[in-house]
């Protein structure tokens, strides 16, 4: 038998109804996995307790012919999600220790379809960031290695050496759990690229769903009107049967959208014949590598040979995009993150009266990012400032929405886009002397979410250095069939991307002699 | 637009975090790399353009005015800091 850990989600559950094997023999592949995967620190928090009870049940379904949709298939579950009785951190101290005493909607419709939890994965604090450098639990190694890169799992502790590549932010330990096969896929979320741009750097698939079709209850919030959960896998069938679980109207979110889930794994298969592609001129960047340049006219080759039409088109207010997201989003993080005080849940640090209670207890537990977007967002709101920043920000954001929908209206269906401006940089390479530099990662990526709409990532090639570069495909409001059905298009003509193969356990390696 | 010292001083007590004299520096230099970032949104052209209220044109949902759940104090300060008799212990806010 092949490692059951290198199956796709679909084999899994194919291979489970078939009964080749169990759900806790599944399990448990990706329990040792796991830890032997320590080093990348993907996982803040292990449940293979938890994991092999519910793949017993799983079983115990499977047996009884009560297969769920997700019966007995191991997750991994991002840190940003509330799972009741399991720490749930948001990657900040300000939450170390806190234990939800209730599940999220996400998760729950996740455990009622059958699907097994495997842990919490890591993330830049509260999701702030594009390279899980930020996260109060250390950084993510990715498991991609630049060609003749010295980064190892070095000598009897196992520890990494070298510098090592980040996996992309927020989402980083989902993106590098799914692309190491430590999960057979993880829940994500996405506020301005946080699906989008780990997976394109880690070779996987990642979805951010319009806005309104997954639930945000239960979530911990970073900007209201940005925030969308989504999945990442490690290819376009195993996405579309996941966000199929996840998404649907949810009474305890008022902007859950109340609109039928349709079934996405069956537009998979649907081809892009008849489709109309448009291509933004916009997204064509003064210094852009020549390698994400020729990789993006590749895939609108690939498109226009499987039958769709390609067509210019422009969406001229771009560029205002990422500067208007950094006040958007800043400003719903100050109002969101308003109530981690010291008083209902979380780190306390005593003060001499209420106010220095707060003010020292915010100080100790967010980490530096979120204090500088906190802060940008109190003054971007603050009295004098509202009407120049944030209404402004909000008209440029009814623009950006604006330029979509004029695109749209002239049939195009989808348009394609690179994912990210660059493959994965190494720790410590970007944002260290100005935030910004960080920032701008997300260029591609943030103007959908100012315009609610659904994105993709797809694994497409490798760069000159061996890393993956994704595509990004956007389309139309909650039509996300059309994104799975094109991205499958990329994908089979790409190839499905080869994962690198575990160098991070170093004990594997022993084993197998030198390589 | 740039920010002083003294405004960074007043943004963080106005977003309750403690900020220590050495940390004023190289927090006014990074909220005025962001700041001078979002200069460019200056240029645009806003003239009768309607701030998004919401992404998507969505009536709000509404439901009865009823009580739906709760009974259950103890899991609500199961992870507080501080409590008493379930209540949340602060310090002392009224002399």
């Amino acid at each position: 038998m092949t490692d059951l850990t290198d199956l796709t989600l679909a084999e899994a559950r194919d291979g489970l109804k078939a009964k080749r094997f169990s759900s806790r023999e599944l399990t448990e592949a990706h329990v040792a996995a796991i830890e032997k995967a320590r080093a990348l620190n993907a996982f803040v928090l292990e449940t293979p307790e938890r994991a092999l009870e519910m793949a017993q049940a799983s079983d115990a379904r499977i047996a009884k012919g009560e297969a769920g949709a997700l019966e007995g298939l191991p997750l991994g579950i991002k840190d940003l999600f509330c799972t009741k009785g399991f720490q749930t951190t948001a990657g900040s101290n300000i939450l170390r220790g806190f234990e939800p005493q209730y599940e999220c909607t996400i998760t729950q419709q996740l455990w009622n379809d059958g699907a097994v939890m495997l842990g919490k994965l890591n993330l830049d604090e509260f999701a702030m960031g594009s390279s899980n450098e930020t996260s109060a639990f250390g950084p993510v190694v990715s498991p991609w290695r630049r060609r003749g890169s010295n980064v190892h799992a070095g000598g009897s502790s196992g520890a990494i050496e070298g510098a090592h590549l980040v996996p992309g932010g927020s989402s980083g330990g989902s993106a590098a759990a799914v692309a190491a096969r430590l999960c057979l896929a993880a829940t994500a979320t996405d506020t301005g690229g946080s699906i989008r741009q780990p997976a394109a750097l880690t070779g996987t698939v990642g979805i951010k769903p319009t806005y309104g079709r997954c639930s945000r209850w239960g979530v911990v919030a970073f900007a209201s009107s940005l925030d969308q959960a989504g999945p990442i896998a490690r290819t376009v069938r195993d996405a579309a049967i996941l966000l199929r679980s996840m998404a649907g109207p949810d009474p305890k979110d008022t902007t859950s959208a109340e609109i039928p889930v349709p079934d996405f794994e069956a537009a998979v298969s649907r081809g892009v014949k008849g489709l109309t592609i448009g291509i933004p001129k916009e997204y064509r960047l003064d210094g852009m590598p020549a390698e994400i340049e020729r990789l993006w006219s590749e895939g609108a080759d690939w498109l226009k040979s499987a039958g769709a039409k390609i067509v210019d088109v422009s969406l001229p207010h771009t560029q205002y995009a990422l500067p208007a997201y950094y006040i958007v989003a800043p400003a719903e993080a100050s109002s969101n993150l308003a109530r981690y005080d010291g008083v209902r849940y979380g780190l306390r640090v005593p003060g001499r009266d209420v106010i220095d209670m707060y003010e020292k207890t915010r100080a100790a537990g967010f980490g530096r990012e979120v204090k500088r977007r906190v802060m940008i967002g109190t003054y971007v709101l603050s009295a004098g400032y509202y009407d120049a920043y944030y209404v402004r920000a909000q008209k440029i954001r009814t623009l950006i929405k604006r330029d979509f929908e004029e695109v749209y209206a002239r049939g195009i269906d989808a348009i394609l886009t690179p994912a990210t401006p660059s493959a994965a940089f190494a720790i410590g390479e970007k944002g260290s002397a100005d935030p910004v530099e960080m920032y701008l990662n997300d260029i591609f990526t943030v103007t959908v979410n100012m315009a609610g709409l659904p994105g993709i990532a797809v694994p497409a090639g490798l760069d000159s250095q061996g890393l993956p570069l994704g595509l990004q495909l956007i389309g139309r409001p909650f039509d996300e069939e059309t994104l799975f059905a094109a991205g499958q298009v990329i994908e089979d003509a790409a190839g499905r991307m080869v994962l690198p193969e575990p160098w991070w356990d170093s004990a594997a390696l022993k084993r197998k002699g030198p390589a | 637009m740039s920010v002083d010292q003294q405004t960074v001083r007043r943004i963080a007590r106005l977003a309750r975090i403690a900020v220590t004299e050495d940390d004023v520096p190289h927090l006014q230099g990074e909220l005025n790399a962001i700041l001078s970032f979002v200069e460019r949104l200056e240029e645009v052209n806003v003239e009768g353009v309607e701030p998004m209220t919401s992404v998507a044109p969505m009536a709000m949902k509404k439901r009865q005015d009823g009580v739906t759940d709760g009974g259950y104090a103890e899991a609500i300060i199961r992870n507080a800091p501080a409590t008493e008799d379930q209540f949340f212990l602060v310090p002392k806010v009224v002399e």
